[in-house]
């Protein structure tokens, strides 16, 4: 799309976007968010980047294939959960550590990484479609 | 090791073969043979080792639990029916592997062959061993896959695929009606192992389902063992390399069936129904097989209709029930399996030193080969049923079961009379036509077969002469406990070569006599049965080809009726389905919802947002162009989401917001993609049923919903989580705990969907239309049409 206005606006739009679907990630086990919007709202940012330049420069811009991004989620969700076997719980178990980091306690789980799986395989697979749709006979 | 876990790894070790097989022919070329021969002889010395034991009438069983739910074990039973099948499943099994590696040698995909070959021999140690029902059903369909490997080895011609396919369909198939007639015997008895069902005979033969049960374990056993009119298959199959032919066709696999009706002979047999039909079916394929048999100039064809004919005697005896007839089968299948594979092994040997098979293009080898001519006479003679062989003993006990005084047996007698005199002169005319008379010039320059061609036959013909003039021992070890095994009683063999007079013996100088005189006339009979057969024009062999070409013209039919390639009629279908399913139900069983009530004091703000969302409705029904209606479909959702923030559900809303908003944008996408004209220019009588279809959905998801609402909420779930949702997960959010943590194995589940789905659509919108070009395969109009 020719706009100017979107090509001028459109890198601090995504740019926001996408740190703001990291904070909604992050923030979801206490408050509203969590990987399934959070990886939405990166679609729609990366949406939002391939109307105003095209395909191609998306493309460049995220580096990997969207189905290898999606395809690494999975992969993280699963090894979230497959953590617990070496600590003999249930599979799926959730497992959480306090390490002090800069004079504050940060608290990660096994659960946040499978969110963060989650996050990947939506913005991957989302992505993937949208960007094949947008590339018009390009491919 | 117990006896138990040796008689499991005598059952696994073909296998195990086979794995090693294809390495080891790479290493030692065809000589691998001589090492792959060592797993058959061992299984044999391990089964051998049982017959003290069968021979004094006792019964091993062993196994272990297999489904224990539904109390199937892997178990066997070794009885006097199954070593001696044992036996020459593996006797034979070593000479055949010998064979191969003579025959085969230097074929590259030889390794393979014997990879399939020690698998098949495998499938049928397993079908002869088994004990329980579910596990003779399992080897059963094996033998069937590995015969269809074996039949179709040579798979760059067509004909060899074509008849792989005909013995799969014809004896898998005929696999399930067994597998079915299985099933109604474990639940008239609730037993399904053959070594604790005999005493169940009588309550089985009272049954209603009695017949339902025979008939379908016939529809089983007469596939396999190519009774008329399923005996169009056998023939086909001698496509494959001869050494399968000598296998499958003498003791194994065309045996099974044979197998399977002795083995349920205790429970099924002596019934009317069982002694009218098996010797009825017996003597047709008897005759017919043997007529066949004489027609034919290929010398494996004329063995392999003799077989057939052969499988009918069987049959017939199976099911005659007089005295006698059990005995004479278990003698005759005996005699049959050595010199029936004998002589499919010297029909190998003319044809891999002569370069043909064609009995009106072979004379005079008796020079050029003498060991085979010696092998080929004595094995016919014992096909023939002339003294001192095997065979002969075997006629003699057949005619004495046939020869009492009444109507019945008379035409039986007959019948079998006629039947093997025209099998000895079929066997004649492939072991003498052969090597007698003047010689005729062949493709090669005839020498003598080497010795691992002819080893296996001369195995087999001096087997069938020495168990003759050892009869006494061969009864007491082999043949009484196979016949005690059959009858389900204590039966003892003692038929010899000593010479007795009586009407067997005048059956069998009769037999010998007609023999002769055919062989004589063999030229002219031949032509009358061909100009017999032209006359008739029609075979089962050819009504499988017309009942594949039919089956094929019918599914590609309904699939065209319903898969139609047209996505407007799966819509129409699928929510003309949910409309109904939605709406009449709730009729049919007047659970009809009862009319809300409206609460009276709704904020103004809310009604706003609901006038909104029908606002957005009503512009998705009357935009003129596509994109304004997607666009106004946003519209509505975006109204939704807001009535979940209004309620409390902050995630929910969040979620269907993107959703809404990605959702505009690709469907706009497809829009874009697909082409299609901006507006929808249908006129309204193609437009209002789909009108109806909506409205009748609508209503039927909006009455659903009422009536859901009515009933009380149980708020347990939500307690739940609620209340552990902190202390357990430690997360605030309860929505998203749920998701990652409470419900995250659904959640991973949900991911690799999205995940996959985005495969799937990634790949449909990679296809390029007019690349998707009309499958041409199994297209009966366009397989004619390129004839």
């Amino acid at each position: 799309m020719r706009s100017l206005i979107l090509r001028t606006v459109a890198p601090l739009i995504v740019g926001l976007m996408v740190l703001f679907s990291i904070f909604v990630l992050l923030r979801g086990h206490n408050e509203p968010g969590g990987g399934f919007i959070g990886g939405l709202i990166a679609v729609a940012a990366l949406s939002i980047y391939g109307i105003a330049f095209g395909v191609e420069t998306v493309r460049r811009a995220i580096v990997f294939h969207p189905l290898a991004i999606a395809g690494a989620g999975l992969m993280l969700s699963t090894l979230s959960g497959l953590v617990s076997m070496v600590f003999h719980v249930p599979f799926m178990t959730g497992l959480w550590i306090y390490p002090v980091i800069l004079g504050e306690e940060v608290p990660l789980s096994s659960v946040m990484t499978f969110d963060i799986g989650v996050y990947l395989v939506v913005v991957g697979a989302v992505t993937s479609v949208a960007l094949s749709l947008e590339e018009r006979g390009e491919d | 090791m117990s006896v138990a876990d040796l008689t499991f790894l005598a059952l696994l070790l073909p296998f195990l073969g086979a794995i090693v097989a294809p390495l080891l022919t790479r290493i030692l070329g065809h000589n691998a043979a001589w090492v792959l021969a060592l797993v058959p002889v061992a299984i044999f010395l391990h089964f051998t080792g049982f017959s003290a034991e069968i021979a004094r009438g006792e019964v091993v069983t062993g196994g272990y639990a297999w489904v224990p739910s539904f109390q199937v074990r892997f178990s066997w039973l070794i009885d006097g029916l199954s070593l001696t099948f044992m036996l020459l499943i593996s006797g034979i099994g070593a000479l055949i592997v010998l064979y191969s590696g003579g025959y085969l040698k230097g074929h590259p995909h030889q390794g393979r062959f014997f990879s399939f070959l020690l698998m098949f021999m495998g499938s049928m140690l397993g079908l002869v061993a088994s004990d329980s029902f579910l596990m003779l059903f399992v080897f059963w369909e094996l033998t069937s896959i590995t015969s269809f490997l074996l039949i179709g080895f040579d798979h760059q011609r067509e004909a060899a695929r074509r008849a792989a396919l005909q013995a799969l369909v014809v004896t898998g198939g005929g696999g399930l009606f067994l597998l079915a007639g299985l099933i109604i015997l474990w639940n008239m008895t609730g037993i399904n192992q053959f070594s604790l069902l005999t005493a169940f005979a009588p309550q089985v033969k009272a049954s209603p389902l009695y017949l339902a049960a025979l008939v379908l374990v016939l529809g089983g056993a007469f596939t396999k063992s190519a009774q008329f009119p399923f005996h169009f298959w056998l023939p086909n199959a001698m496509e494959a390399p001869t050494p399968v032919s000598a296998y499958l066709h003498s003791a194994t696999m065309v045996k099974a069936g044979v197998y399977l009706l002795m083995r349920l002979y205790p429970v099924l047999g002596g019934t009317p129904a069982w002694q009218i039909i098996l010797p009825v079916f017996g003597a047709t394929t008897l005759i017919i097989g043997a007529l066949l048999a004489v027609r034919q100039t290929d010398l494996k064809l004329m063995l392999a209709y003799t077989t057939v004919s052969s499988l009918g005697l069987l049959v017939l005896l199976t099911g005659f029930g007089a005295p006698y007839a059990i005995e004479a089968a278990a003698l005759y299948l005996l005699a049959h399996s050595l010199f029936k594979g004998a002589l499919f092994m010297v029909a190998g040997c003319i044809d891999h030193e002569t370069g043909t098979r064609d009995v009106t293009r072979l004379g005079g080898l008796r020079f050029a080969m003498p060991l085979t001519f010696a092998i080929a006479l004595a094995s016919a003679a014992s096909m023939g049923g002339l003294p001192p062989f095997f065979g002969f003993l075997a006629k003699e006990e057949v005619y004495t079961a046939l020869s009492a005084f009444d109507g019945r047996a008379i035409i039986f007698a007959v019948l079998a009379v006629v039947g093997n005199a025209l099998m000895f002169a079929a066997a004649f005319a492939v072991a003498l036509k052969p090597f007698i008379g003047k010689r005729i010039e062949t493709p090669k320059a005839a020498h003598e077969a080497p010795v691992l061609l002819w080893l296996g036959p001369a195995v087999l013909a001096l087997k069938g002469l020495a168990v003759a003039l050892l009869s006494g021992t061969v009864h007491e070890l082999i043949t009484s406990p196979m016949a005690s095994a059959i009858a389900g009683e204590a039966r003892v063999v003692t038929i010899s070569l000593a010479p007795h007079i009586g009407v067997p013996a005048a059956l069998s100088t009769l037999t010998v006599l007609l023999g002769i005189g055919v062989y004589l006339r063999l030229a002219r009979l031949r032509a009358a049965i061909a100009a017999a057969l032209a006359a008739i024009g029609w075979g089962p062999d050819r009504g499988f080809d017309q009942a594949m070409r039919g089956l094929v013209r019918l599914s590609s039919a309904v699939t065209r009726r319903l898969q139609t390639g047209r996505l407007d009629i799966y819509m129409t279908a699928t929510f003309t389905l949910l409309a109904v399913v939605l709406i009449v139900p709730p009729f049919l069983y007047g659970e009809l919802a009862r009319a809300p009530v409206f609460p009276q004091d709704i904020p103004l703000h809310e009604l706003a947002i609901m006038a909104i969302a029908v606002i957005g409705l009503v512009a998705v029904v009357l935009a003129q162009d596509r994109l304004t209606a997607i666009v106004s479909l946003g519209i509505q959702g975006f109204s939704v989401a807001v009535i979940f923030l209004l309620y409390g559900a902050p995630d929910l809303a969040f979620t269907q917001f993107m959703i809404e908003t990605l959702a505009v944008v690709i469907l706009a996408l497809v829009m874009t993609r697909l082409r299609l004209s901006p507006s929808d220019h249908r006129p309204l009588r193609e437009n209002l049923p789909d009108a109806a279809i909506a409205l009748a959905c609508g209503l039927g998801a909006t009455l659903f919903l009422i009536k859901v609402t009515e009933a009380p909420f149980d708020t347990g779930l939500s307690d739940f989580f609620n209340q552990y949702s902190k202390t357990i997960a430690h997360g605030a959010n309860v929505v998203n705990v749920i998701i990652v943590d409470f419900r995250g194995t659904d959640t991973l589940g949900e991911i690799a969907v999205v995940m996959i789905a985005a495969l799937a659509i990634l790949s449909l919108v990679r296809l390029r239309a007019g690349s998707l070009r009309r499958i041409a395969d199994n297209d009966p109009d366009a397989e004619e049409a390129s004839r």
